[in-house]
């Protein structure tokens, strides 16, 4: 049960915090084109993180508004590459990219997950991710291709990126045990599928990737252990609810 | 949202001397009820004073997103947090597609966004003044929006189609936010002491902004008489700020809250609302720059255009073909 738990609020915990990035564009999108698109995706990934919160509380822990707007940063289980600063669009861009692409692999997978109710979300939330990564190739492959400014910016986010987005896969304790019960096929498996498709994409820009060899992922995220910029997110969020979390609002 | 009162001065008229048989027709057409179209003929005061107010319209969209927009990331609980992503969405996608129905009669959405950053064209001066608390983001998504729809539901009976068509999809957006405002503030109505007041402070605040909304009483010249014959101006700014004066305040005062206006009262006599002048002179410097907030809206604009310039020239410069809106 903690294997599926530990699973659960991490996956949670990424969408919801860069659902909470991606909201931090509203109203200040390059064009309003995709301002709506951020807008959107912001409230795919609020609710899918809600939906995954909620199966949490079935299988016992606390409701998840008390869950999303209580905790602190170290019992957040999200990687580091979400919680970062949204920038400059060109690192918003990179890292929704490279997110979603694992994020719609992930929910591939956890579709066949023996675990039915995460099975059955994930089929629904696959949907939705397809029109996350359908606009993020979009993008990348657009602004990747255009002009040597666009070019530039994407390739040095890209390089700023990667260790963080290698970090998204840093394996939990109980991945054995998953594996075994046929819940999730494990971070290595996500990991490998990750790295073809993301070629992929790249392979039809102008961008080019490092010697995956090279890159140290920048790990921590899955223990708990966050850069400075997560707990004051959390406390933003937080503000109001806090006020009175008896209240209702 | 986010539409207010429309200030209608300023066109010169001197020189849009227009062929009197082709204004004959136009003006037929509209006493019809026929609807005109981008490529129909139009006297040219007719399409300035329409890109003027289509475009004060879009910006009031993207300005207003401001305020509300800050509140997104401090929504208390889901339920909040998703609805108040999805309205102020829905208000950057009113901006995109009012900037369509006025690139239509011939000015482009850069060329009016350039206006709006330079102060050359104006928004509604309400989103001039700061969101403090949770309860200000509800005032606006139930009173404020409610006073837009007053005033969108009348110019949606308009004469230009792009912009009545944009309207209609408008307003049934809006009904929404009006009822996600309404619901955020029962819940504050019937909450704990301090929510009650967090509430009342808003209404507070924003109660002078709230009826500057509707624009100054209007000045009955010619000019704006043409406006209404042709049905730009659909309705007078008193018109619609008595209309939402006869909506909302009893629906306020049921909540339990007060007014901070002793003279608000129906007038049994004449049917209409009886009030303090709001402070004119206060609106007349916040429009032309010297608000709590018009610098801060501007240059939060100013950033955003300029940080996504290199975005908007790589899309402009790879194989995407500008296409013209048909609205």
């Amino acid at each position: 049960m903690q294997s599926l738990k530990e699973l659960l609020y991490k996956i949670a915990d990424d969408q919801l915090i860069l659902g909470h990035r991606n909201s931090e564009w509203t109203g200040f999108g390059p064009l309003l084109e995709e301002d709506i698109a951020f807008s959107s995706m912001a409230q795919d990934k609020i609710g899918q993180s809600y939906a995954l919160y909620q199966i949490l509380h079935d299988l016992g822990e606390q409701a998840p508004d008390t869950v999303a707007f209580m905790r602190n940063a170290n019992q957040f289980h999200n990687c580091i590459l979400v919680e970062l600063p949204n920038g400059e669009y060109d690192f918003s861009l990179i890292r929704h990219f490279l997110f979603d692409t694992a994020q719609a692999l992930r929910f591939d997978m956890l579709a066949e997950s023996s675990f039915q109710p995460l099975a059955e979300l994930a089929r629904k939330i696959k949907g939705e991710l397809r029109y996350h990564t359908l606009h993020a190739n979009t993008f990348i492959k657009k602004l990747g291709s255009a002009t040597t400014e666009s070019i530039n910016r994407l390739q040095q986010s890209l390089d700023f990126a990667l260790p963080y987005a290698l970090g998204i896969f840093e394996e939990s304790p109980y991945e054995t045990e998953l594996i075994a019960e046929g819940i999730f096929a494990g971070e290595k498996v996500l990991r490998e599928k990750w790295i073809e498709k993301t070629e992929d994409i790249i392979k039809q820009t102008s961008l080019h990737l490092p010697d995956w060899h090279t890159i140290t992922p920048i790990t921590g995220g899955r223990l708990g252990q966050h850069t400075e910029h997560l707990q004051p997110l959390l406390d933003e969020m937080s503000e109001v609810f806090k006020i009175d979390p008896a209240a209702e609002w | 949202m986010y539409g207010g009162g429309n200030t209608f001065e300023g066109i010169q008229t001197e020189s849009l001397q227009e062929d009197p048989e082709k204004l004959a027709a136009f003006e037929a057409r509209i006493d019809r009820g026929e609807k005109i179209e981008p490529v129909d003929w139009m006297p040219q005061l007719y399409r300035k004073q329409l890109i003027r107010m289509i475009e004060q319209h879009a910006h009031s969209e993207i300005i207003g997103a401001l305020p509300e927009g800050t509140w997104i990331t401090r929504a208390p609980g889901f339920k909040r947090k998703l609805a108040l992503i999805a309205k102020v969405q829905d208000e950057v996608g009113h901006a995109q597609l009012l900037y369509s129905a006025a690139e239509t009669l011939g000015k482009s959405r850069e060329a009016m966004i350039d206006d709006l950053i330079t102060g050359k064209s104006k928004y509604s001066n309400i989103f001039n003044y700061p969101a403090y608390t949770w309860a200000d983001a509800c005032f606006i998504s139930w009173l404020v929006d409610a006073g837009a729809i007053v005033n969108q539901l009348a110019n949606a009976k308009g004469s230009y189609g792009p912009y009545c068509r944009a309207l209609e999809r408008i307003c049934a957006e809006e009904s929404f936010h009006l009822k996600y405002g309404h619901h955020c503030v029962i819940y504050l109505a019937t909450g704990t002491a301090r929510q009650r007041e967090m509430f009342q402070q808003a209404i507070n605040r924003w109660w002078t902004p709230m009826m500057h909304f509707f624009g100054p009483a209007d000045k009955i010249s010619t000019h704006t008489q043409v406006l209404m014959k042709w049905k730009v101006k659909m309705a007078s700014n008193d018109d619609t700020r008595n209309q939402f004066l006869d909506m909302y305040v009893p629906k306020i005062l049921e909540l339990g809250f007060t007014i901070p206006d002793e003279k608000l009262k129906k007038n049994p006599e004449t049917g209409r609302w009886d009030y303090t002048e709001p402070d004119w002179e206060e609106f007349m410097r916040v429009i032309n720059g010297d608000g709590p907030c018009n610098k801060e809206r501007l240059e939060v604009r100013r950033i955003a255009e300029e940080r996504g310039r290199w975005v908007r020239e790589a899309l402009r410069s790879s194989k995407t073909a500008y296409v013209t809106p048909l609205a």
